[in-house]
């Protein structure tokens, strides 16, 4: 395998097709019940290029070793591939420094690391978490965890009909003893796209510092966590063309430096006697053990071959994709899009009357159409718009208008299944 | 298409749409939630069982799919005026149907409930077609929750 011809098509591919882009992805040339698959949950898992099964493949079968540890050729192969990881992620999300960048499993274990070593040190009895009303279960529950824990309290800054964030009240909700306000970037469940420059700015004229959920921003547009001017930002590996079982933790190291470790272990430490440890700067005061070397590795492809496309190109595209998409789902008797905000990302919740959105998934799957149907993990939004559940059709810049026109023909059949 | 119309046959429509036995039992003496955390399906189950161990009245109310409703439905109807001990067989019978160990062209006590068979074909959905019924026997047994999990 030649890889540096490989990274030298990456680099020329700015001018690809979208249909060229398409062909990167094995998985999608398949078929599913006799249909073609039109995989519509990149919200939930998004596929892998061929650059970077190769770059799996390559790393297992040529440079496999552990890191940080050994003096031989392999190993530094592994440590040279796993540090230049971190440095592409610190490129992606244009942190100052790569030291800030710590790898995680995914944004789950980011969050309940912040809720660990930033919870328990930093937020105490008579202290507040204020938690949008749109979150992730996994942005939730670490911080009732913690709430239970230490008696701080949870607010939830509330949400529209429309699933927007009302920020009217913010100011005030942010006076007294708010200890952090956790939101995400984008909404899982519904697309929304939240105002993070404005929640951040608000909050950081009362001091109080912003943890953002970026699991569903990061694949889809272009990040920059000192612009925003974020506390903590995290995400997910496999939510953008990389493999399970990795993310990033990004955080300011004003606050990385004062939290303590979140597990102790090999390679967060220094020097370990019986009578005390020093533990390791950062990144790796935050990584004990031995890390997902394969899924970092992986990562970083995954941030080479985005980057090859453009996030802003990215973004363009799925923009269209749903554009497309809400029309044709609109134009659909009985069929309503649950999550109207104004800023969406490519993620269209639907409903269609009388029919439960399992029922939606069987018969969408049963012509090769991959949705989600759920609560999404959210289910105080479900809640909030007083449903159950949803049907949600998430995109990604590889999926092409021929994925849409067989989502629709597939709720024809719904629709013609149960009667609507 | 063919194996959709297998699996939503119309009397489980029916059942979904116009559920039988469906609100809260007043008076009853037994009654369990059924709940399947991964999807958010959630029914309560009640039942009135007399002196004799027959049960006289039973109701259901909750959320859930089409599948999942119907079996609901279709058990009330079913086990009304049955046994406690028939109740729980049916249980059982139910659960062999959908996991492949019980041929619904064999004998068996479950009547229309043999619809749900073609659920046996969709690993997913056989938790849905069970939810009720593992509320039923939670309730019957005095349990008061379950999960399928």
């Amino acid at each position: 395998m030649d890889l540096t011809a490989a990274n030298e098509s990456l680099a020329t591919s700015k001018s690809r097709s979208w249909d060229e882009i398409r062909r990167d992805f094995p998985v999608l040339h398949q078929t599913i019940n006799d249909h073609p698959l039109a995989y519509l949950d990149n919200a939930a898992s998004s596929q892998m290029p061929q650059q970077v099964i190769d770059r799996l493949v390559w790393y297992h079968s040529g440079e496999h070793s552990n890191v940080h540890r050994g003096v031989h050729t392999l190993s530094q192969r592994a440590t040279r591939a796993y540090d230049e990881a971190r440095e592409k992620v610190a490129s992606f999300i244009n942190a100052s420094s790569s030291k800030e960048c710590i790898f995680v499993s995914g944004t789950t274990e980011g969050i309940n690391l912040v809720a660990h070593s930033y919870g328990r040190k930093f937020i105490g009895q008579d202290d507040t978490i204020l938690v949008s009303a749109l979150e992730h279960h996994s942005n939730i529950v670490p911080w009732q965890i913690i709430g239970e824990e230490t008696g701080a309290k949870i607010e939830v800054i509330p949400m529209d009909d429309r699933g927007e964030l009302i920020l009217d009240d913010l100011d005030q909700m942010l006076s007294g003893s708010v200890k952090l306000v956790c939101v995400n970037h984008v909404s899982n469940a519904l697309g929304t796209i939240n105002p993070i420059e404005e929640i951040i700015e608000r909050a950081h004229a009362q001091d109080v510092p912003v943890l953002v959920d970026g699991a569903q921003a990061a694949p889809h547009m272009a990040v920059d966590v000192q612009a925003l001017d974020a506390d903590f930002y995290v995400f997910s590996g496999h939510k953008m063309c990389a493999p399970t079982g990795i993310g990033v933790l990004w955080g300011k190291q004003k606050w990385l430096d004062q939290m303590q470790p979140y597990q102790g272990g090999g390679d967060m430490i220094l020097s370990v006697t019986w009578e005390g440890t020093k533990y390791n700067d950062l990144p790796f005061k935050f990584e004990a053990g031995t890390p997902n070397i394969a899924g970092a590795i992986g990562l970083g492809a995954a941030v080479d071959y985005l980057q090859s496309i453009g996030l802003d190109r990215i973004a363009r595209r799925e923009a269209d994709l749903l554009a497309i998409a809400t029309a044709a789902l609109e134009e659909l008797s009985g069929v309503f899009v649950i999550g109207t905000a104004r800023e969406k990302a490519a993620v269209l919740s639907f409903g269609v009357e009388g029919v439960h959105p399992h029922d939606v998934g069987t018969i969408l799957d049963n012509e090769g159409v991959a949705i989600r149907a759920g609560h999404h993990c959210a289910q105080p939004v479900m809640d909030r718009l007083g449903v159950p559940a949803t049907a949600r059709a998430s995109f990604a810049f590889y999926n092409h208008e021929a994925d849409i026109e067989q989502l629709v023909a597939g709720l024809y059949s719904v629709k013609e299944i149960f009667g609507v | 298409m063919t194996n959709m119309r297998a699996l939503y046959q119309e009397v489980i429509l029916d059942h979904n749409k116009n559920p039988r036995n469906f609100g809260t039992l007043e008076g009853a003496n037994r009654r369990a939630e059924g709940d399947n955390p991964l999807c958010g399906d959630n029914y309560r189950i009640f039942a009135l069982v007399d002196d004799e161990g027959i049960i006289q009245e039973v109701g259901f109310e909750g959320t859930g799919c089409a599948i999942s409703k119907a079996a609901a439905s279709m058990m009330t109807v079913r086990i009304k005026g049955k046994s406690v001990d028939e109740a729980k067989e049916m249980v059982a019978e139910f659960r062999a149907m959908l996991t492949g160990h019980l041929d619904p062209d064999d004998d068996h006590n479950l009547g229309h409930l043999k619809v749900f068979h073609g659920v046996s074909q969709l690993p997913q959905r056989v938790k849905c077609a069970v939810l009720p019924f593992h509320a039923l026997e939670a309730a019957l047994k005095g349990e008061e929750r379950t999960s399928t999990e």
